[in-house]
């Protein structure tokens, strides 16, 4: 009788025991996905109520606080979020239609890079900025002169944009260590025509981070419009 | 037998009323809240004594006889599953009008309330009189009388709790809560702190003292000579400098404060807000989150500078400014 | 197979030792690296074994402090500690994971007619995940221990507290995500992995519970995570999340903790419930009465729980208008659980009944769930929660629930289910005598609470009025044959495992898929994958139970 390991080892194909067949393992994997993505969607839903009913109490200070984030590079990092989006979506087609694991790969490292671009821009022009300019909670944080009696909500506003924007981050550095996994599996011929659920998968996830970033930035950078 | 099913009864009663089952009704709504209580149990008793007692007889007329190895079919029964989802949802409703109603009307204080301050801090109940005695983990208040307690924290949660009354309420930081009752049996009962709050919480307890209107009167003037809230509260408005703004005049800087209290006050984005405690509160603390209709939003936050106390001196000052008569541009 | 069976046989068992998932393979690392679902809920069960020992000497000392008004043990602070540490560990590390992990991991594959479950990895990691909230947080209690209560309400728990309630929201936090993995892998096996033949319908009703359990750890844990990570920011950087000082409020960590904690103790009910299905109609060898109507009830509970939380802030400042919505559907989420009770009742109707200790403890259920769930009616009823909230009331109303129905199950689903975990019978006559004991002891101890509740005793009390001593010393007295009870089936459990009578694969002759396999089972639980042709407790088609029972 053998165990779990080696028939996975001997298995070229990724097919794992506990399963009939290839078909219904590809069901579970995406079932297990959106599943997943519920609990992320409650998770970040958590601190967006939060952030919300501070915002409605408070107005004036998170506008003020708002004022001091960079639309700019939150435009430009949306941007480029979306478009990491569409080659994560073209690194599957790539591996649906059959093409070659270098056509895989390439995509998959443009996702990347664009992956890296985001959090390049916001950790160097965004926080780094922010510490330098005593605005960072925790950090050597100055209240300023103007805004009065709204410096400790302000304070509160960049709390919120740090920790939303923080755990957003942190997923994008998992997506991009997924990425990289998928990068050598792809490397190693697993990805066939009839065989990429675990590029399907992560792609989930991948978009998923992205939305949540589409709705991070008109909720913490345009409030003034 | 009808004589042992009485003496039966009477026993249950007697006991009832000698066990120590429920503190002592002493509020104008303890005995409605008893009732409901009572209700309660009745119907938990009814049903876990008839579901007890079905079960112990299926159990022993069911019991597997030796050589019986399994049991004939039963049917589900739609009547039985619509029965038992309709029966208790309507007991349920039953519950839910009785006790919500109970509810709404113990919420709002009557207009006439007597109105006695609590600071709650850790590990003590500082009441505040407005005519000026002040007592620690203790609460005088005269019979008969409705007396609404408005209450805040020095520091974490804590609850105000008078089992006698069943009234109860959390005590909040940065905020004003507040519960009314009405006393009707002179006596000393418990207060406790209901909501744990640290170290002492079950030591931040104290008694509540109910006497007759002429006992409480002569208390009140027998305490320390101090005066009243409002008249403490008159001389930090002046000492704060309240009144360079609030002169009260016509070109005045700041809204005049005269018998704006309970009334509802314009405010610049267009609607009304009434101007209670929480109003009054938020505008010596927060100054810059109210902006009265016709007046610039200059008003500096006093945060830091007034402690609960004095912001309920200044509050009871506010509350005690007569209305004038209005001038122009008010 | 001989005829006349040896002293430490019971009938069926054949007299070889068979490969099973237990010795298939020896040593530590085949434990701690197994993906054998089967192994990682003896893994969960050895964890929350060791939890409810941590909690229950927290309870002990409680109690026995609570003997005298003054407090006859220890210091107000350390009592402060004591309790904290009893409710984190007991809800967040032993009763939530309780069931699921234990039983729902070994028998959710089993019952469906699976070789594993659908994610075997995840669902190591999630054990190993867990386990290391638990050291942390022995840690935590080890190093001092929190004094906030399980609850953390702030600007305590964030401003005033001189605990680590850094580390002790952190260990909530991780072991946050163990109750993620699990949820996620039972959600999908039970979609995906069902056997040829088994249809929704045809499943058993623990699967329906344990369903249902999981979709509320899927979307309910996730904001008790970020609670906590609000929390351990709040503690680490002060900038006044909850600190009305600096604009924070104090309402919305109530908000968030009972959004997560109210559908929490559906998550400790619901697999109970399960447990006490299957029991029922395995002791009374028939069909369950209202297969469907317990089905859907149990979907019921795990939607309209997520509507209920403001229940436990009637006091605490919300707005009249809050305080009737919330109570309305409090009151609605009563029903199905009492739908429940009566189907489970009606099964018994000219059943065939008998009297092992898992049925004992099934029986022992539905009293004391039922005394238990209808107290929640008063707490769910407006008028009364404003005199009963924060009171020894509540304490007893979720004993009740938790202990006397809960951990009830719990024991009457290890009892019923031993046999098949570890191929070994227990000594039933010892097991009915525990049953026994721990009902007594739990009524004693926590009856008295409901007078002590309505008499105004507040709870978390280090010290109490002198005159609710007599009540505190019953209920004492009552939690010492408790402990006892609970010593007893440790004793005997494990002395069944070297020299109980060696068990066929189904003693009791009850239907379900994991009785037709050998016991223990396989480590792909099936020789040949199972096909599914009728509905679930056909005890028409029933073998006979192995032992001779009264």
């Amino acid at each position: 009788m053998s165990d779990a390991a080696t028939v996975h080892d001997a298995n070229p194909t990724g097919f794992a025991h506990q399963f009939e067949d290839l078909e219904q393992q590809r069901d579970a994997g995406r079932l297990g996905m959106w599943v997943f993505l519920a609990t992320e969607i409650l998770f970040f839903g958590g601190l967006f109520a939060a952030y919300t009913i501070y915002r409605s109490l408070h107005p004036q200070a998170f506008l003020i606080g708002s004022h001091l984030l960079e639309v700019k590079f939150g435009a430009i990092n949306t941007v480029v979020l979306i478009c990491s989006s569409f080659t994560m979506a073209m690194a599957i087609r790539s591996a649906q239609t059959g093409r070659k694991k270098g056509t895989i790969i390439s995509w998959l490292i443009l996702t990347m890079l664009l992956g890296a671009t985001f959090l390049f821009l916001k950790f160097r022009f965004e926080w780094y900025h922010d510490y330098v300019d005593h605005i960072m909670p925790g950090f050597g944080f100055h209240n300023m002169p103007q805004w009065g009696a709204n410096a400790p909500q302000v304070q509160m506003f960049m709390c919120f944009y740090f920790f939303m924007t923080g755990l957003h981050a942190l997923h994008m550095i998992v997506g991009i260590g997924i990425l990289t996994t998928l990068c050598i599996m792809a490397a190693r011929g697993k990805f066939t025509k009839h065989y990429f659920a675990p590029l399907e998968i992560s792609g989930l996830y991948w978009h998923f981070v992205d939305i949540v970033w589409i709705f991070l930035f008109p909720l913490l950078y345009l409030i003034r419009y | 037998m009808m004589g042992l099913t009485q003496f039966a009864l009477n026993s249950m009663a007697a006991l009832w009323a000698g066990l120590p089952l429920s503190p002592p009704a002493a509020s104008s709504i303890a005995e409605s809240v008893d009732h409901l209580y009572y209700f309660l149990t009745g119907i938990t008793v009814f049903f876990s004594v008839l579901i007890f007692s079905i079960i112990f007889y299926f159990m022993i007329k069911y019991r597997r006889r030796p050589g019986q190895q399994t049991a004939p079919e039963t049917h589900t029964s739609m009547f039985l599953e619509l029965s038992w989802t309709i029966i208790p949802s309507l007991i349920c409703v039953v519950i839910f009008v009785w006790s919500s109603a109970l509810f709404v009307r113990n919420a709002r204080p009557p207009a006439n309330a007597r109105e006695i301050f609590v600071i709650g801090k850790q590990w003590m109940w500082q009441i505040q009189h407005p005519e000026g005695p002040r007592e620690i983990d203790a609460l005088h208040v005269p019979v008969g009388e409705a007396i609404k307690l408005t209450m805040t924290s020095q520091d974490v949660i804590h609850g105000f709790y008078i089992p006698a009354f069943r009234v109860k309420k959390d005590v909040l930081p940065g905020r004003y809560t507040s519960v009314w009752f009405k006393a009707d049996q002179a006596g000393v009962y418990h207060l406790f702190c209901s909501q744990y709050c640290g170290t002492n919480h079950s030591e931040m307890i104290g008694w509540v003292y109910v006497m007759s209107p002429t006992d409480y009167a002569a208390w009140l003037s027998a305490g320390e000579q101090s005066e009243s809230l409002a008249q403490q509260g008159a001389r930090l408005f002046t000492q704060l400098g309240c009144d360079t703004c609030h002169t009260g005049t016509a070109s005045s800087t700041g809204p005049s404060l005269a018998g704006i209290y309970g009334k509802p006050q314009k405010m610049a984005g267009g609607g009304t807000q009434v101007v209670d405690d929480t109003f009054l509160r938020e505008a010596i603390l927060t100054p810059s989150t109210i902006h009265v209709a016709g007046y610039p939003q200059i008003m500096p936050t006093f945060t830091g500078q007034v402690d609960e106390e004095q912001l309920l001196q200044l509050i009871a000052y506010v509350k005690s400014l007569q209305p004038q008569e209005r001038t122009n541009g008010q | 197979m001989s005829t006349t069976a040896t002293i430490d046989q019971a009938p069926g068992a054949s007299a070889e030792p068979q490969i099973n998932y237990l010795n298939a393979r020896y040593g530590v690392k085949s434990w701690l690296l197994t993906l054998d679902h089967k192994r990682i809920g003896l893994l969960y069960l050895g964890t929350i074994t060791v939890m409810f020992i941590v909690g229950g000497i927290a309870a002990t000392l409680m109690r026995l402090n609570l003997l005298e008004p003054q407090g006859a043990l220890v210091e107000p602070e350390t009592y402060n500690k004591l309790f904290s540490t009893h409710g984190i560990v007991m809800v967040f590390f032993f009763l939530v994971p309780s069931i699921p992990a234990t039983l729902g991991n070994f028998l959710i594959p089993l019952m469906i007619g699976a070789r594993d479950v659908a994610f075997p990895k995840l669902n190591l990691l999630s054990w190993y995940v867990f386990a290391t909230a638990c050291c942390l947080m022995l840690y935590v209690v080890a190093t001092g221990g929190v004094d906030t209560g399980w609850t953390f309400y702030t600007p305590y728990s964030s401003l005033s507290s001189h605990t680590d309630v850094f580390l002790a929201a952190m260990a909530i936090f991780i072991g946050g995500f163990s109750s993620i993995l699990t949820g996620m892998n039972f959600v999908v096996t039970i979609h995906k992995m069902r056997a040829p033949g088994m249809t929704w319908f045809r499943l058993p009703l623990f699967i329906w519970a344990m369903y249902a359990t999981s979709v509320i750890f899927v979307l309910a844990t996730p904001v008790i995570a970020v609670t906590m990570f609000l929390l351990m920011l709040e503690r680490l950087l002060h900038v006044g999340i909850f600190d009305p000082a600096l604009g924070g409020d104090p309402l919305l960590f109530q908000h968030m903790f009972w959004f997560y904690s109210h559908p929490a103790v559906y998550i400790m009910i619901l697999p109970s419930m399960g447990v006490i299905s299957e029991l029922i109609t395995a002791f009374s060898r028939k069909k369950i009465f209202g297969y469907s109507f317990i089905a859907f009830s149990s979907l019921a509970i795990a939607v309209i729980s997520f509507l209920v939380w403001g229940h436990h802030m009637f006091v605490s400042g919300q707005s009249v208008y809050a305080g009737l919505v919330f109570s309305v559907l409090s009151f609605l989420v009563a029903i199905p659980s009492a739908v429940k009770v009566f189907n489970w009742t009606a099964t018994l109707y000219k059943g065939s009944i008998s009297y092992e200790a898992p049925m004992l403890y099934a029986l022992g259920f539905i009293g004391l769930f039922t005394i238990g769930g209808l107290t929640g009616l008063f707490l769910a009823s407006l008028a009364t929660d404003v005199h009963l909230n924060g009171t020894y009331f509540i304490v007893a109303h979720f004993h009740y629930i938790m202990v006397g129905g809960a951990v009830m199950a719990l024991m009457g689903g290890l009892h019923f289910w031993w046999p098949k975990i570890t191929g070994r019978l227990y000594p039933d006559l010892w097991a009915r005598f525990a049953a026994l004991v721990i009902f007594i002891g739990f009524n004693l101890t926590f009856f008295p609470q409901f007078v002590l509740g309505y008499l105004g005793m507040p709870r978390r009390y280090a010290m109490y009025p002198a005159e609710f001593q007599a009540l505190n010393v019953l209920s004492s007295a009552g939690a010492s044959v408790l402990a006892v009870g609970y010593i007893i089936p440790v004793i005997y459990l494990i002395w069944s495992l070297r020299s109980g009578p060696i068990a066929g694969p189904n003693p009791w002759g009850a239907k379900g898929l994991e009785w037709t396999t050998q016991s223990p089972p396989l480590t792909e639980n099936f020789e040949k994958t199972p096909i599914v042709t009728e509905e679930a407790y056909n005890y028409e088609t029933a073998p006979a139970p192995e032992v001779a029972r009264v």
